[in-house]
């Protein structure tokens, strides 16, 4: 079926060598894309390579991609808030996206339709202008099915991400759709955001619905379109903090403070601004901060960015923490414990054998500051 | 290496993809994502609260609940295929599009959806024959 527009994940840390080669030889073939293309974020921030202490050879491999992805003519924003700012997904189109943060914002906010496209099935798509029709294209697969009384309200934005963390374990799996119900649920897209891109991080869930809130769930009738859920779970008081507390630290002193997983959107960037504004973080801590190139220049005009790097946290630009190849930094470094706010950044560094540490915003800023972590 | 004698076990389901492979079996009762999970130089777990952690995925056919997280796996895959240290076959209760994608690309056989569900009755060191095209697994213990 047709598709409007192709997101495509293609890092240089996932595809190495052999998905270079394979990008370049479509390219050689003639492969240009045939619809609006748009680029999740790269390994590299190629003006900071060197301060951040990545080896060259990260570089030259974003090179290769980015010149595979110029030839074909995709719009190269290096971003996975593309539905924040450069491509919002509108209510019933059809999309081929991939990262999977887009894709459960595209199918539960928007109410547009897209299954998780890996990065050689959205390239596919991006030629082709096509996908094929299964899963959260069909309405059938859209209906939730499992029932979540939320009654244990998010008070901040981390909160959110708690939140996605705890439905996501609890599910966790791609064809199952919950629905949160509950008295005051009142995100804001940042919330959402971090609550989506948690849960299919956690759990693989492409699309949730929550009732009074999302276009397919004005109702918890129409949520469920009149069918049982296959299953119901309550998040009771005290659950959200149960999920920070999962997360403990055997040393005091954090090695990093990482502010990305999903990249900040100009909301985000202006709360980090004001909460670092006039302090200076620890010598003995890096923290680094990750945007889109779009979000990062309204910032610099807004003088968020001066705020935030004056403390001496760095702002970097077109990446995600995780894909920059943080097992070498670690390496390198000797970097193991990170503080963030992202519930799904803490998820996947764990898998390059760091030791996160999820907490909520204002505690990982003064994480940042102090050196030390409060709890 | 073929096995004498029937099968102790045959599990069937769906058809899945890629040619008939066998080998030792590596079950988790973890999801799978090679992103979230690997070190894939060497195709070893790296995840700490993983219950494979330390584990080879090289040579085996890996056993799994189901796939998790995010796209990269995709092309991890079949980087891991072209060095000769992806998995013989992956077996999963559950998929995303993603593995299944990621493995086409890979040439490494997938199945889904078996009954009884394959990590729920095979153990690892299992000598597994997996038919993706049949939709038959035979299982003999070790």
């Amino acid at each position: 079926m047709p598709v409007r527009s192709a997101h495509v994940a293609a890092d240089a840390e996932a595809l190495r060598d052999d998905g270079i080669e394979f990008m370049s030889r479509l390219c050689s073939l003639g492969a240009r894309c045939a619809i609006p293309t748009t680029t999740n974020p790269r390994s590299v921030d190629f003006e900071r390579t060197a301060e951040v202490g990545q080896r060259p050879v990260w570089s030259e491999r974003e090179r290769s991609i980015v010149d595979a992805f110029d030839r074909m003519g995709a719009r190269r924003c290096d971003t996975c808030i593309n539905y924040q700012t450069v491509d919002n997904p509108v209510y019933g189109e059809h999309l081929a996206w991939g990262d999977t943060g887009t894709v459960i914002y595209a199918n539960s906010v928007a109410g547009a339709r897209s299954n998780f496209e890996a990065g050689p099935a959205a390239v596919a798509a991006s030629i082709t202008g096509r996908v094929p029709r299964f899963g959260f294209h069909l309405s059938e697969h859209r209906r939730a099915t499992v029932r979540v009384e939320v009654r244990d309200r998010p008070s901040q934005r981390s909160d959110w991400g708690a939140l996605g963390c705890l439905i996501g374990r609890r599910v966790n799996d791609y064809w199952k759709v919950p629905a949160l119900v509950g008295d005051g649920l009142r995100p804001s897209a940042d919330d959402l955001k971090q609550l989506g891109a948690a849960m299919a991080s956690y759990g693989s869930v492409g699309m949730f619905h929550i009732v009074g809130v999302t276009p397919e769930a004005r109702t918890e009738g129409e949520a469920f379109g009149g069918i049982e859920p296959v299953e119901s779970f309550v998040v009771n008081p005290g659950d959200l903090a149960d999920v920070y507390d999962g997360f403990q630290a055997d040393v005091e002193k954090p090695d990093l403070v990482v502010f990305s997983a999903p990249q900040l959107s100009l909301n985000e960037l202006a709360e980090l601004a004001s909460l670092f504004d006039g302090n200076t973080v620890s010598p003995v801590t890096r923290v680094y901060v990750t945007t889109s190139a779009m979000v990062k220049s309204e910032a610099e005009r807004l003088g968020y960015v001066r705020s935030i790097e004056k403390s001496g946290a760095r702002i970097l630009t077109g990446v995600c923490f995780y894909i920059m190849a943080p097992h070498e930094l670690a390496e390198t470094f000797g970097y193991r414990t990170l503080v963030t706010d992202s519930a799904k950044l803490a998820n996947i560094i764990a898998g390059y054998g760091f030791d996160p540490l999820f907490r909520p915003t204002s505690v990982c800023v003064e994480a940042a500051m102090t050196g030390r972590i409060p709890w | 290496m073929a096995r004498s004698g029937g099968p102790d076990l045959v599990l069937t389901g769906q058809p899945g993809y890629g040619p008939t492979v066998e080998g030792p079996a590596l079950v988790s009762q973890h999801g799978f994502s090679a992103r979230y999970d690997l070190n894939r130089e060497r195709g070893v777990f790296s995840r700490k609260e993983h219950d494979l952690f330390g584990e080879s995925v090289v040579g085996v056919i890996l056993i799994a609940p189901v796939s998790k997280g995010g796209i990269a796996t995709s092309w991890m895959l079949r980087e891991m295929a072209s060095r000769g240290v992806a998995p013989l076959g992956i077996i999963l209760h559950s998929t995303n599009p993603v593995i299944v994608q990621g493995a086409i690309l890979a040439g490494v056989p997938i199945m889904q959806g078996l009954l009884p569900p394959a990590h729920q009755v095979v153990r690892t060191g299992d000598w597994v024959r997996m038919d993706p095209k049949g939709g038959t697994v035979e299982v003999w213990r070790r």
